[in-house]
């Protein structure tokens, strides 16, 4: 490790000696996952700056009562654009930079599954931050709050571009982090160093390849929304519009089935640097291991049933509003789980207060405070009085800046000097962390009052009631505090990049696998690995007189390890149930009740029917194809392959004739909410066979290029799967679309 | 145990009262949420002692097992060797599972408990439709047929069925003191009961986010003893009287003649449009443009001057108005008790 403190110095440190003339490249064209996780981080840490100076604006706005610093529609915009800025474009990309750079280390990984996929997810979030935040030149940034509640989102009510390109952009950063997710998932399946067993992960791998589960099953979910949303502004449709006979509470449902599980997309990596920070702080082995990583599973699963949670004063009636308390509460008791055993390992161990530690100790504390708050939103009589008021701009804080952020700062003081080589500083850590604390309590603590007060959240001004002036003074000042300790942190930052203490390989005495390699690791992560039997081998490395019991291998599940191109395959079908599923359910709402005008019976069913067939035809054509290249038999698989080809554009050809004959009957999607529903539905699916064809066209090419003479070609099947998915979505969207109608 | 911590927070809420300066009341005047005044608010207030008991316990408790952490083994020292590592303990993770196992199954069946207390079912044909417009409400007697803007009476001591509705957006409906929130949904009606215990006027605001001037969408509450209330609502039936004076009868011709009656509606006139506030009793109010200024007569003068230097983005354009037809439009306005 050298001394070195010179930017020159530091570039060496950071480059290959071939990438040293080309360094902007280097990073720019990168698909190795530690550069692509600091770009993600970096990404992020620019629109802090933005959401952040948009926090400000909001904090002094509100300092005194009727204040006019800002416009209405000013202050509207900045808090829309703050909440999904901050979300999408900051806790999202920090935090999946965190785990780019540090999952694969953790199992011993050279790279991720798919490193130019990951390469796209990051470079997708920038394209969609800078689509966002171009709405500002096209006449407004979107003003409708980061939830863009309909129909207040629709065009009658928001006649400005904005929407549309909030809209657009949270479709890019949705495929981009469905992407993301797709890869962590497959990463932990198949790279994997030997003797790293499933049940072997540590706990930090663990929940982030759980959390990878909840990203591809909720992610899509907004994408639907999103695309309905925008079928509704931008070609007249009717999805979210009550007055043209489309339902306004839809679009909360959508919205809050994936946004309930976002809280804890982002949530979980944060329970994650915890789970790994107090233990290597403790000096001592989490308690519960087994039980901490079992809460995980349970919190995923619940967190896909508790949406409604968010609309409990929307009146959805007393039945329907007790099932969502039930499991809103019960997902306090894993997450109980979860504080009980992060609490119980600083029992009995040496607990050191370095700066990570006291981020993640800080983060500990608040998020009990915002985890306690969540009853009074979970009850669903009590959430009737704290909703959208500043009690609950307070809750969410709690979770959001005093569990995530003060993990990510956590997390970041932890595994920097891994990515650097150099140590940050402990004394400017120690003022960050005190004027972060102080400033978020003072910011935060008082809304509460705030709330029960009756404030308002999202109203650009206030009137002098009794208290409410110098509370909101308060908050204000508390927010420059929170600034003031940004500042500094991002100053250490840079200096410690350039001036901090080297680090050396394991500089906290960590027991994980990141720890066993260089700081900053080698391009491909590690020269040599020590034996893995247990969830700590540098543990067991480093105290061969009292190593960790070793985890049993326990069955096939375990060491399971498919081929990755399938199980990515699978995967992204996995995520697309998401998507048709919505747009399948938006379909049965919608067409419940069979509704007067042109609708179903203008539909050719036969003709359709006929078309279909070709359809579920070229499943069994494509399987043809698959035993043809296991046979060796490369001309049957060809002839096969292009049988599927000439099916499946006969299918697309026959729904281009049939929506031809509507539009020509002046059917279109504004006509009213069949069509709206039939066009996006078969639209999509259209999609996807467009899609469909266009990969067995590549796999085509390749099969009579001359690459493919030696070789195998795993892409057939994973394109397979693929197309099988697409037949079987065809089947039920037939079935409810052109068979329904016949039978009731 | 329940009283007990009831009468601890009713302490606690008299402790700060007494040392707040001047004659404001802390938990009174400030923490509205805490001081209900109805049996529906009532009952949600009693289950939010109930959780606050709850979070405090586990608070205590989390907050005990790190400060003994903390007390009572030392700190780490360089080169020490790590203390004994452990892995964990089946009976104390059982035990901090089925705790809050328990207490969740406690706080679910008090939900719905107060659920039905705080929100019972509909009636038939509800007293009052408030109607959320942007940005004002819009209040129905159902029995009665007046119509008034964003001040709702209400007799004291009797439960009042409201039905709520909205014509554009959402909005919700919140009286901290009174009775839950609720959104107005348009397509979506939905039903509350409010309930006033005593003769007062309470704020009420707007609470979902509804567009431009979301901020102010107040309303005021005014419930009132029972023939006080019946005789405002008579005269809130009652058409607009004619105008005496001679400004004041030009300020009607003017009304009339320009495109006011496109929106607004004042009874006894032609004007009998619904876009806009009723404006029959408007000199009645004590707000004007949903609580952003007080209903004075410089107030309204600066409205018509222009209303979007008042409450920008307001639906009421600036008409661009002279001075001597501001001063005439206001005298007749006046009028309207």
């Amino acid at each position: 490790m050298n001394g070195n403190t010179t930017i020159a110095g530091t570039v060496a440190r950071l480059l290959t000696p071939a990438e040293r003339q080309h360094w902007k490249l280097a990073w720019l064209s990168t698909v190795d996952h530690k550069r692509i996780g600091v770009l993600y981080m970096l990404t992020g840490l620019v629109f802090f700056v933005f959401g952040g100076i948009e926090a400000l604006l909001i904090r002094l706005q509100l300092m005194v009562p009727n204040n006019t610093l800002l416009g209405p529609d000013t202050y509207n915009w900045i808090f829309t654009m703050h909440g999904t800025t901050m979300i999408f474009l900051v806790a999202m990309p920090v935090l999946f930079g965190i785990m780019n750079y540090i999952l694969p280390l953790q199992i011993g990984a050279r790279d991720m599954a798919f490193p130019r996929l990951n390469a796209l997810g990051v470079w997708l979030v920038p394209f969609g931050g800078i689509l966002l935040h171009f709405s500002f030149l096209a006449g407004g940034a979107p003003a409708v709050g980061w939830f863009a509640y309909t129909p207040l989102s629709e065009t009658p009510y928001s006649s400005q571009l904005g929407v549309d390109y909030w809209a657009i952009s949270l479709l890019v950063l949705g495929i981009g982090s469905v992407s993301a997710g797709i890869n962590f998932i497959v990463t932990v399946l198949t790279q994997r160093a030997p003797g790293m067993t499933l049940r072997r992960l540590p706990l930090f791998t663990w929940m982030v390849f759980m959390n990878a589960f909840l990203i591809i099953l909720a992610l899509p979910i907004l994408n639907a929304g999103l695309v309905m949303l925008l079928i509704d502004r931008l070609m007249g449709g009717r999805f979210f519009l009550p007055f043209a006979g489309g339902s306004a509470i839809m679009w909360q449902h959508i919205f809050w089935a994936f946004g309930h599980p976002e809280v804890y997309i982002v949530a979980i990596p944060a329970f994650a640097i915890l789970s790994e920070v107090i233990p290597v702080f403790s000096r001592k082995a989490i308690f519960g291991h087994e039980f901490v990583a079992a809460s995980t599973v349970v919190i995923v699963i619940l967190s896909l049933l508790v949406w409604a949670h968010h609309m409990f004063t929307v009146g959805l009636g007393h039945a329907i509003d007790l099932f969502f308390v039930a499991a809103s509460v019960l997902i306090a008791v894993p997450t109980g789980v979860k504080l009980f055993n992060w609490s119980a390992t600083m029992v009995g161990g040496r607990v050191r207060f370095a700066t990570p530690m006291l981020f993640c100790v800080g983060a500990l504390l608040q998020f009990l405070i915002g985890g306690l708050t969540g009853i009074s939103h979970a009850v669903a009589p009590l959430d009737w009085q704290t909703k959208n008021s500043y009690y609950l701009v307070a809750h969410f804080h709690n979770v959001f800046v005093g569990l995530i952020v003060f993990a990510i700062l956590g997390a970041i003081y932890y595994w920097f000097p891994k990515m650097s080589g150099r140590m940050m500083s402990e004394r400017i850590g120690k003022w960050t962390f005190w004027l972060m604390t102080i400033g978020f309590n003072l910011t935060f603590m008082i809304q509460h009052v705030l709330g029960l007060a009756g404030m308002p959240r999202r109203t650009f001004t206030y009137p002098d009631l009794p208290g409410w002036t110098w509370m909101n003074m308060v908050s204000t000042i508390g927010a420059f505090f929170m600034a003031a300790a940004s500042i500094l942190f991002v100053w250490d930052l840079v200096s410690s990049l350039f001036r901090g203490k080297p680090a050396g390989d394991n500089p906290w005495n960590a027991w994980t696998l990141e720890w066993a390699t260089t700081s900053p690791p080698p391009h491909e992560n590690f020269d040599a690995l020590p034996p893995i039997r247990s969830r700590r081998p540098l543990w067991d490395y480093m105290n061969p007189d009292r190593p960790d019991p070793v985890v049993p291998v326990g069955g096939a599940l375990d060491t399971f390890r498919p081929e990755k191109n399938k199980v990515g395959v699978i995967t992204f079908i996995i995520s697309e149930l998401g998507f048709f599923g919505t747009l399948i359910l938006a379909y049965l709402f919608y067409n419940a009740t069979p509704k007067s005008g042109p609708g179903a019976q203008r539909l050719d069913v036969l003709k359709t029917t006929i078309f279909s067939v070709c359809l579920f035809a070229s499943s069994f054509t494509i399987w043809r194809s698959e035993v043809g290249l296991h046979a060796n038999q490369r001309g049957k698989m060809k002839a096969w392959l292009v049988v599927t080809i000439v099916l499946g554009a006969i299918f697309i050809v026959g729904q281009g004739m049939e929506y031809w004959t509507l539009f020509q009957s002046g059917v279109s999607v504004g006509l009213d909410l069949f069509a709206t529903t039939f066009f996006t539905l078969t639209g999509f699916h259209g999609l996807h066979v467009c899609f469909g064809l266009l990969a067995l066209l590549i796999v085509l090419g390749v099969a009579f290029s001359r690459a493919f003479k030696n070789g195998d070609l795993p892409a057939l099947g994973a394109v397979g799967y693929y197309w099988h998915f697409v037949d079987v979505v065809w089947v039920f969207v037939f079935s409810i679309v052109y068979l329904w109608p016949l039978i009731r | 145990m329940f009283w007990l911590s009831l009468q601890a927070v009713a302490t606690i809420g008299f402790v700060v009262n007494a040392q707040l300066p001047g004659d404001a009341l802390f938990i009174a005047d400030v923490v509205r949420v805490f001081n209900p005044q109805s049996p529906q608010a009532r009952a949600i207030f009693d289950l939010t002692i109930v959780v606050i008991v709850v979070m405090a316990v586990i608070f205590a408790v989390v907050i005990g097992i790190v400060t003994y952490a903390w007390v009572r083994f030392p700190r780490w020292r360089e080169g020490e060797r790590d203390p004994e590592q452990g892995q964990g303990n089946k009976t104390i993770e059982i035990v901090w599972t089925a705790i809050p196992l328990g207490i969740v199954a406690v706080l679910f069946v008090l939900a719905a408990r107060t659920m039905g207390i705080s929100d019972p079912p509909p009636p038939a044909k509800p007293d009052i439709v408030i109607i959320g417009h942007q940005w004002w409400w819009e209040a129905r007697y159902t029995n009665s047929g007046a119509v008034v803007a964003n001040e709702i009476h209400i007799p004291v001591g009797k439960p009042v069925a409201l039905r709520l509705d909205a014509v554009d957006v959402l909005h919700e409906f919140w009286v901290p003191e009174l009775a839950r929130k609720i959104t107005t949904v348009p397509g979506h009606p939905n039903h509350i009961w409010i309930q006033a215990d005593k003769p007062a006027t309470y704020l009420g605001v707007c609470t979902e986010f509804c567009g431009t001037q979301h901020a102010w969408m107040h309303f005021l509450l005014v419930a009132e003893p029972q023939e006080e209330f019946q005789k405002w609502e008579q005269t809130q039936l009652l058409p607009a009287r004619a105008p005496v004076k001679d400004d004041a009868q030009k300020g009607l011709a003017l009304f009339e003649q320009m495109t006011c009656v496109n929106c607004h509606t004042i009874k006894g006139t032609i004007a009998s449009a619904t876009f806009g506030p009723d404006l029959t009793h408007f000199a009645s109010r004590k707000q004007l443009g949903a609580g952003v200024v007080p209903n004075t007569p410089e107030n309204l003068r600066r409205w018509l001057h222009d209303p979007q230097q008042v409450k920008v983005g307001a639906k009421m354009p600036n008409f661009k108005f002279t001075d001597e037809q501001v001063s005439q439009l206001a005298d007749y306005i006046e009028t309207l008790k």
